[in-house]
């Protein structure tokens, strides 16, 4: 009987999943760019990017080396404003609202838009302190409770909780490297972001800790949408639900993850997810 | 053509899985020649050598999936590479099945022998065995040159091969009624008409690959969007 009820319960979590990727184009769209063009000084480095983020899913940018897919996602938190020279045109707006819009607090941007890096980097303080620093300059907690909330339920939501209750006094630093990633993306997670941007955040990691990561960014995507930098396009295949392909600067071909992996539309793109030479 | 792989290696283990298909195809179409060939004349030997032949074939098919399977674990394929390979597994299997059927006319040479045959008993099944062998060819040729208008066009013709193979056991069981010792080598050769109308059906599953191959969709789902007939990629 357990064994037929476990099958029972299966069938239903597949047609879950199949419904989320049927439903893709239905959902509304968070993150909306057009024509967006980036200059590093004379040199461009993007051109005429315009793409539409769904919500709740992961969309993953995929791409030979110095194609901008991690320069066009860096416009999306403006963290491309750091660099000096850079210049983006375009239109990049989050729910409607223009992210390049001079008015607009760049730091509340980051804190709607949060980010999870390559190397993972949390900050030379606590676990506990690399979680509540967020929070607590947004003003998001107005005690010392509400901050200890928030601490373990991002810890929680990241999957590292566990792990980590017994040393959440100790460095962030002494954390093994995939335990690192999963703190930065749970102090990304403490400030309540609508949007996670993660570049490449599994390429410092071994197998085991990469599939942890996967897991966790599966079961983020029913309460954010994410955006994904990825090498690796086994990765991209298995946890985006869109996949945009870009080549020196320019979107290829963007479309469901199943679409381009097993029938991508553009000879650029067949070329490079099947490994040949172009 | 698509380019070549950045991983020779890669390139060189399609290349050769496609060779393996396509020797396999030419076994099980000289199977058939062979099975039918044995009916007709009644000949022992080359009935053995059918049945041997089967062996051989079933050979293949292990060897192709264990290619298919082996090639997915190691190069994690994608696209069209990842159709090739899938189809492949497909194609062998139903290869396999006409080399078993193939054996099976063989098999029947056998017992139809000694008993009352009227020469004119013959000509129906030798009609529906170049039909469907030529169905066979031609689904393999679109199969090989990735070609999907020539696998619709198959897949067409499969209408033919059940016309045929209705007309076929309306003729035998006219014979039957004529004269009731015609019973049991017409029973026989219905047997061998069944096996030869299954082969077309290979055949066409084959060409349904052929086209998904190419493609990436499935040729029935876009029959029914479009009209089968209307169909020009």
């Amino acid at each position: 009987m357990d064994m037929i009820a476990g099958r029972g319960n299966m069938a239903e979590q597949n047609t879950d999943k199949a419904a989320k990727v049927d439903t893709l184009s239905d959902r509304r769209v968070r993150v909306s760019t057009r024509d967006v063009c980036v200059f590093y000084g004379e040199k461009q480095a993007l051109y005429d990017v315009s793409i539409d983020v769904p919500d709740r899913a992961v969309t993953s940018f995929i791409g030979p080396s110095g194609c901008g897919k991690s320069t066009f996602l860096r416009c999306i938190n403006r963290m491309n404003d750091t660099i000096e020279g850079a210049r983006v045109t375009g239109k990049i707006d989050l729910d409607g609202d223009d992210v390049y819009d001079p008015s607009l607090d760049v730091v509340e941007l980051r804190s709607r838009i949060g980010m999870v890096f390559q190397k993972p980097n949390p900050f030379p303080k606590s676990v506990y302190e690399n979680i509540a620093y967020g929070p607590k300059i947004h003003g998001l907690a107005n005690s010392k409770s509400d901050l200890d909330e928030i601490v373990v339920s991002s810890l929680r939501k990241a999957g590292l909780f566990e792990e980590v209750k017994d040393r959440l006094h100790e460095p962030g630093t002494g954390l093994s490297g995939g335990q690192q990633q999963r703190l930065c993306i749970a102090r990304a997670i403490a400030v309540g972001p609508e949007v996670i941007l993660m570049d490449e955040p599994c390429s410092a990691l071994d197998p085991i800790a990469t599939a942890v990561i996967e897991e966790l960014i599966d079961e983020l995507r029913e309460n954010f949408t994410i955006v994904i930098v990825t090498h690796s396009m086994q990765q991209a295949a298995r946890v985006s639900q869109k996949t945009a392909f870009f080549h020196l600067g320019k979107l290829i071909e963007e479309g469901p993850t199943e679409q381009i992996f097993t029938n991508p539309v553009h000879k650029q793109t067949q070329d490079y997810i099947m490994g040949r030479i172009g | 053509m698509p380019s070549d792989h950045i991983v020779s290696s890669y390139s060189d283990e399609l290349i050769q899985l496609a060779e393996t298909i396509a020797r396999m195809g030419g076994q099980v179409e000289v199977a058939i020649e062979d099975g039918t060939a044995a009916l007709l004349k009644l000949d022992r030997e080359l009935a053995d050598k059918t049945v041997e032949a089967d062996r051989r074939i079933d050979g293949m098919q292990r060897q192709i999936d264990e290619m298919a399977v082996s090639m997915i674990a190691r190069r994690q394929p994608m696209a069209s590479d990842l159709r090739a390979i899938v189809t492949s597994i497909h194609v062998a299997s139903d290869l396999e099945r006409v080399g078993d059927m193939a054996k099976q006319l063989a098999r029947r040479s056998l017992k139809i022998e000694g008993l009352n045959l009227q020469p004119g008993f013959y000509n129906g099944v030798k009609n529906l065995t170049a039909l469907v062998m030529s169905q066979l060819k031609d689904a393999l040729d679109a199969y090989a040159a990735r070609n999907a208008e020539e696998a619709i066009e198959v897949c067409n013709r499969d209408d033919e091969v059940d016309a045929m193979y209705t007309s076929l056991f309306r003729e035998l069981l006219t014979y039957m009624m004529e004269d009731p010792r015609n019973i049991t080598p017409c029973t026989h050769l219905l047997f061998c008409a069944k096996s030869l109308e299954r082969i077309g059906d290979h055949a066409t599953n084959i060409a349904e690959r052929a086209y998904y191959l190419q493609t990436g969709k499935q040729l029935s789902e876009d029959v029914e969007e479009l009209q089968r007939t209307q169909i020009r990629v």
